[in-house]
């Protein structure tokens, strides 16, 4: 099982012949991920990594139909454009790595997503992995070397890496992880991914690794409240010593207007019984007295 | 980044919205271009930050001679790392009430909100926390749009009635337009006066653009946002790169690994010193810059390099890492993680120049705890 990618994703990289799009072709395919196609604009008929590449999203669906997720390292401006795209052609999962995308533009296309029933992962995000079955992003593959039954929801890439890799030393593998990203707009949050988790028999711990800004945490635990996730839950949240009013370089992670601050998020999961760990390592202890 | 006061109002005021007549100074000899202005004015220090009168930013002046006077106090002045380099000269307007009114992201709807009260002139978190009933909330889907009869909705609640009703419709209007059109985040007139003649009019604006779409916004320069002159020069280098109070210096890659490191330096008792985040995929010459400038703040008593490369690459750091210790003679303690990427590379390159790398966060911080003294 897994939740959003497994053995049957067929990747599409849009942006493929650029630099991060090119190297990340590569690793992908190294960890096993099966790459079908590449989209660049004027660049079709070349290959990369050994994969075709098109002109357009259509071409490369007409020549590969079962292409159903969809990876994005178009430059900034251009990269609505390609999520567009994708989501024009009838691609139901599209996973954005670009960074500095501009909020209103994600605010449209994440919009649009939703009325065609299309999932979006990010922008600005590390991507989702499935360990042992497949990565769609730019995770590094020597951490993810362990299937197991922790899913991870993340809105931080470093931290995700940092925190995964704790605990697969600890012997402790994933089932799925899942890099949701730091910007205000997103297209999948903390909570529709943790949803996800409590259906996927596989996962059997979840960790959910947030930050100061937005509200995403404080409506995460009001739904665990409802009773309606039975998988035990631990949190990490950084941002404890940042001051309120300053962005700390994720657009997201800005406390204003008095909401989003470390205080109530923490608060809001205590009061579910949900542990909050004070570094990131100690997510691994929390995880364990479960597991125990 | 947050725009300059005079630069706001002119966003605004492009659209239709009211503002004082006045004009920009930026050198003594520029308050020649005042005396087209009805005095007294009110010499306004553009810093981009609340409370300026509380800290004599903003006074009165009744003749050329006061306005040249303020000008050469405020000009240049560095207050908060920030240089005043503008002063704004307003004339003055008489007050009958002070509305508040703004437009934002709504996050968790996906739109945009509009956020508008009686209680105009203060800050607006505090009259959200003493009186939230206060605050008129009005939800904009951004495929729809705002339309004129919620603006009416508003200005009702308000109690705006006759012109000034119609006024408000303007003023909403050119703040969505603003709001839109420049990719803000928040786009806020507080207060906006009600005139003792009945009109409205903003005397104090704040907009904050969306960094990213700065590349469509050939009009907004960074000279005219909040960024101090550190903070520019780390955007030369790709850092991002915001100073706090305490005095361990802190670098790591990654928004959310930068800030869990500060946390962890406060867990240990220790005050972090800044928030700097290399990125991801630095180069050699961005760790470098970033060091540098950790190594000659005088703040800084240790440093805390914390990376787990992922798109970076632990040589390339460890390779800036000793480049900028070869520019800048220091005695202040380094204390280096070093996890990811090309890590043993880079390892060895930090090993013979005679610098250890620890495996976790912890092991580093635990060492800088001891190397230093609150």
């Amino acid at each position: 099982m897994a939740i959003l990618v497994n053995e049957n994703t067929k990747v599409l990289v849009q942006g493929i012949t650029g630099n991060e799009g090119s190297r990340h072709a590569q690793y992908m395919l190294q960890y096993g991920t099966k790459v079908a196609a590449g989209v660049t604009p004027g660049k079709g008929g070349q290959t990369v990594q050994g994969v075709p590449v098109f002109d357009t999203v259509e071409d490369a669906l007409r020549k590969i139909p079962d292409i159903n997720t969809s990876i994005i390292f178009v430059p900034a401006r251009f990269a609505a454009d390609s999520v567009y795209e994708a989501i024009d052609a009838g691609i139901k999962l599209v996973i954005i790595i670009t960074e500095h995308i501009p909020i209103h533009d994600a605010l449209r296309f994440v919009n649009y997503s939703k009325r065609k029933g299309v999932t979006i992962i990010g922008p600005n995000c590390p991507g989702v992995v499935s360990p042992l079955k497949s990565k769609v992003g730019i995770l590094p593959n020597h951490i993810y070397t362990r299937s197991g039954p922790v899913g991870i929801v993340s809105r931080s890439g470093t931290l995700t890496y940092e925190i995964s890799y704790h605990l697969t030393q600890a012997g402790i593998g994933q089932s799925t992880v899942v890099g949701i990203g730091g910007d205000p707009i997103i297209g999948t949050d903390t909570l529709e991914v943790v949803k996800m988790f409590e259906e996927d028999p596989e996962t059997k711990y979840i960790v959910v690794i947030g930050e100061i800004g937005g509200t995403m945490e404080e409506r995460l635990a009001k739904y665990i409240g409802s009773g309606k996730i039975t998988k035990p839950v631990v949190a990490y949240i950084s941002g404890r010593t940042a001051p309120p009013g300053k962005r700390m370089g994720h657009a997201g992670a800005i406390v204003s207007m008095g909401m989003g601050s470390y205080e109530s998020k923490v608060k809001a999961f205590q009061e579910v019984n949900v542990p909050v760990a004070r570094t990131p390592t100690e997510v691994v202890k929390l995880i364990k007295q479960y597991i125990r | 980044m947050r725009l300059l006061e005079y630069k706001g109002k002119e966003l605004l005021n492009k659209y239709g919205v009211k503002i004082p007549r006045g004009a920009i100074v930026k050198s003594p000899e520029d308050v020649q271009t005042l005396k087209a202005l009805k005095f007294p004015l009110f010499a306004k220090s553009q810093v981009p930050f609340a409370g300026r009168a509380k800290m004599g930013l903003v006074r009165r002046v009744d003749t050329i001679k006061d306005a040249e006077n303020a000008a050469r106090d405020y000009l240049g002045k560095v207050i908060q790392d920030y240089p005043i380099r503008k002063v704004l000269f307003e004339e003055g307007v008489n007050v009958a009430k002070e509305l508040y009114i703004s437009i934002t992201l709504d996050r968790e709807n996906r739109g945009y909100l509009m956020l508008a009260s009686t209680e105009g002139g203060i800050d607006i978190e505090e009259v959200a926390k003493k009186s939230p009933e206060k605050i008129i909330r009005l939800y904009i889907d951004d495929y729809e749009g705002l339309r004129d009869y919620m603006i009416r909705g508003v200005a009702q609640k308000l109690g705006l009635e006759g012109s000034a009703a119609q006024d408000f419709v303007t003023v909403a209007r050119a703040m969505y337009k603003v709001f839109t059109e420049y990719d803000a985040e928040l786009v806020e007139i507080n207060p906006l006066a009600l005139t003792a003649d009945g009109q409205l009019m903003a005397l104090d604006v704040k907009v904050m653009i969306d960094d990213n779409s700065l590349f469509r916004h050939p009009d907004i320069s960074v000279e005219d946002s909040d960024y101090t002159m550190e903070e520019l020069e780390a955007r030369k280098y790709g850092l991002h790169y915001v100073e706090l109070t305490g005095y361990v210096g802190i670098m790591a890659n990654g928004a959310g690994l930068t800030m869990a490191t500060m946390d962890l330096v406060k867990e240990f008792g220790h005050e972090p010193a800044d928030f700097l985040d290399v990125g991801g995929g630095a180069s050699e010459d961005s760790v470098k810059e970033g060091l540098k400038m950790l190594l000659t703040d005088d703040r800084i008593k240790a440093v805390l390099v914390n990376i787990f490369g992922g798109i970076t690459r632990c040589d390339e750091v460890a390779k800036g890492v000793v480049s900028a210790l070869n520019e800048v003679k220091t005695n202040k303690p380094i204390f280096i993680r070093l996890k990811g990427t090309n890590e043993e590379e880079g390892k060895k390159i930090l090993a013979e120049v005679g610098l250890k790398t620890y495996e976790t966060a912890e092991e580093a911080m635990e060492a800088l705890s001891k190397a230093i003294t609150r």
